[in-house]
């Protein structure tokens, strides 16, 4: 039985390579500054989708919130399988907490059940790198009013409206059943995610968002003005939406930072030095005084 | 809400047994109710764990809040959110916490959510304290300073909530202190009302297949942990002989982890458990604030790298310049030496 299902995924700051000036005097996040990368646990999320789809028939649908330049991953997406991509980027969205962040994700969720007909599975990664909440899934089901199942590795069974769902938590593992619709969030675990094909690459190399019409044209002056590049793009299915706050219906004063409870107090650099420090020569002699110094202080027993 | 300034504490059970990191934060949540001159109150769901709520008292709650169900008996997220959710409703705590554990993390946001207020992940400390926020030209007083390290560990955030209520947080296991019991100690059991909409109930666990583990790291006086600069099945066994004849545990940097030799259980950081023995041995550990993040507060750390600029040389209070494969011996062979 075809599934509709939509994933949430995220443009984040690649942390295993910072450098720099990464928060503004203002406490936020420079995020020019940094290189970006597809959060690898969404496309754990993206890969579970494609592989519901391509066993059940349905369609898949990627969803991102972010600033233009997070149209890469929707590319990103769309190589890899991705039926349908989307990005909610406005202003007024900007400097959103979790909770912000569930709310306008959840109103883009409805928005498109509105044009696409009604979501059977919202999927999702465990948690993005940057920030490492684990709280977008959760809060954005109980925004749309479904039920989630956190750190999924496996679809055990999918039958009409049920699924059954392998949970890999600290200590072991639990399997649940539960109707759909339901938000799923995915841990690494749970699969190897399909490369880009060659021949979606090329299919998609030219799908675009109207944020970055002005660069396509700098680069290809030849399509003469936006309107014509447009024409071009959707006539081929290359257009990618972009949805502003207005387009999902969403209430101005839970977007963005007004709509952010939380804020940064302050940042500290890590800065770890211990206050007393003796080298110790790896001889013999030098370990076997440092054992007994250790003996003596009792910290050896 | 009414405008209390209590302090609750979500108690997570198992089988009648209350996780470590509740007591931890029950302990912590002692002293934010002091600072605040308020109450604690321990939030203990489950069915049949009424016996559990004097162990809460004794470790600091001044009142229970006893939700018994069959609902409850294992844990789900929807129940569990109904009744927290609820609760948090009428009473209106100024702060409400949570542990980071996989329960925790998974039903804090969706409180959260359905009450409208900020939540941070992950705290590694509490403290109260004022904001001042020149954006409202407002000095708030007494709030909850949320701490936790960003952005892969490379930063300390410091996060408040000056306008919502309650200030939700998740704290991380292991790095509050767990308080002693006061046999005696006086404290309130409240039951209160559990009902719950069919919807509810739309997810039903099928089976759990839990193992015990059997790494203590968080217990063990004594760590000895292998990294990146340990390349082979050899290697690793030095550091497991080593921590065997400290009489300790074995641990590991996430690169040790990642390369097969050892598994996700041991693994101390950010990202695996947060430690601090009286004794932690890093032995090729290049030490990634990753790392650093869950180790850093030991009583005595040994570092044993071959290259003298390693970052966890600037942590540890024993610096070996020198390769794993001849120190550990000798650090063996010292040790034996001790013993006869």
């Amino acid at each position: 039985m075809p599934y509709k299902s939509v994933v949430l995924v995220k443009q984040v700051p690649d942390t295993k390579n910072i450098s720099g000036d990464v928060m503004t005097p203002e406490g936020t996040i420079n995020r020019t500054a940094l290189p970006t990368v597809f959060n690898p646990e969404d496309l754990n999320a993206l890969e579970m989708a494609l592989q519901v789809r391509d066993r059940e028939g349905g369609e898949v649908i990627v969803l991102t919130m972010g600033p233009p330049a997070a149209a890469d991953i929707l590319r990103d997406s769309l190589f890899r399988g991705a039926d349908r991509v989307i990005l909610l980027s406005d202003r007024r969205f900007a400097g959103a907490d979790t909770l912000a962040t569930s709310y306008a994700l959840a109103c883009a969720i409805r928005t498109l059940e509105r044009s696409f007909g009604p979501v059977d599975l919202v999927f999702a990664g465990r948690q993005a790198i940057d920030g490492d909440t684990a709280q977008v899934g959760p809060q954005t089901a109980e925004k749309l009013g479904i039920p989630q199942i956190t750190y999924a590795e496996a679809i055990v069974k999918l039958e009409g409206p049920s699924i059954v769902v392998q949970r890999a938590l600290d200590h072991g593992t639990e399997l649940v059943k539960c109707s759909l619709p339901c938000l799923l969030t995915v841990v690494g675990s749970a699969n190897e995610p399909r490369p880009a094909s060659v021949r979606r690459r090329i299919e998609y190399k030219l799908a675009a968002t109207k944020l970055e019409y002005k660069g396509l044209l700098a680069k290809w002056p030849a399509f003469g003005g936006e309107e014509a590049l447009d024409a071009y793009l959707v006539e081929r299915g290359l257009g990618i939406a972009v949805w502003s706050a207005a387009d999902i219906g969403a209430e101005e004063e839970k977007l963005g930072l007004a709509g952010s409870p939380t804020q940064v107090y302050k940042v500290n650099f890590v800065v770890l030095e211990s206050a007393d420090s003796r080298e110790i020569q790896p001889t013999p002699e030098g370990i076997a005084s440092l054992v007994q110094e250790l003996v003596r202080e009792y910290i050896v027993g | 809400m009414s405008d209390t300034r209590n302090v609750w504490v979500f108690v997570e059970q198992d089988e009648g047994r209350i996780a470590e990191v509740s007591l931890e934060l029950v302990a912590k949540g002692r002293e934010l109710a002091d600072e605040l001159g308020s109450e604690l109150w321990a939030l203990l769901c489950g069915d049949g764990v009424e016996a559990l709520a004097t162990a809460l008292i004794e470790r600091g709650a001044d009142r229970v809040l006893l939700a018994e169900a069959p609902e409850l008996a294992l844990y789900r997220t929807l129940p569990y959110a109904r009744v927290i959710t609820r609760l948090v409703t009428e009473k209106g705590p100024y702060i409400l916490l949570f542990g980071a554990s996989p329960v925790g993390r998974d039903l804090a946001p969706r409180v959260a959510s359905a009450v409208r207020s900020g939540l941070t992940a992950d705290c590694t400390d509490l403290q109260i304290g004022d904001f001042e926020s020149k954006k409202d030209a407002v000095v708030y007083k007494d709030l909850l300073l949320q701490i936790r390290p960003a952005f892969g560990g490379n930063l300390i955030a410091t996060i408040v909530n000056p306008k919502r209520r309650p200030q939700m947080a998740t704290v991380r296991e292991g790095v509050m202190r767990v308080r002693d019991a006061e046999k005696g100690r006086k404290g309130r059991v409240e039951r209160v009302e559990c009902s719950f909409e069919p919807g509810d109930l739309a997810l039903e666990i099928l089976s759990r297949e839990l193992r015990e583990s059997t790494v203590r790291l968080k217990d063990s006086p004594v760590i000895v942990s292998g990294g990146a600069g340990v390349a082979t099945e050899e290697e690793f066994q030095l550091v497991r002989d080593l921590a065997n004849a400290l009489g300790g545990e074995v641990g590991a940097s996430r690169a040790a982890v990642d390369s097969g030799l050892i598994g996700k259980e041991h693994q101390v950081g950010q990202t695996g458990t947060t430690v601090r023995p009286r004794l932690y041995i890093a032995a090729g550990i290049s030490g990634a604030i990753q790392h650093r993040a869950g180790m850093a507060e030991s009583n005595k750390i040994i570092a044993i790298n071959t290259d003298p600029d390693a970052p966890i040389f600037q942590i540890a209070h024993y610096k070996i310049v020198g390769d794993l494969k001849e120190v550990i011996p000798l650090m063996i062979d010292a040790l034996r030496e001790k013993a006869k």
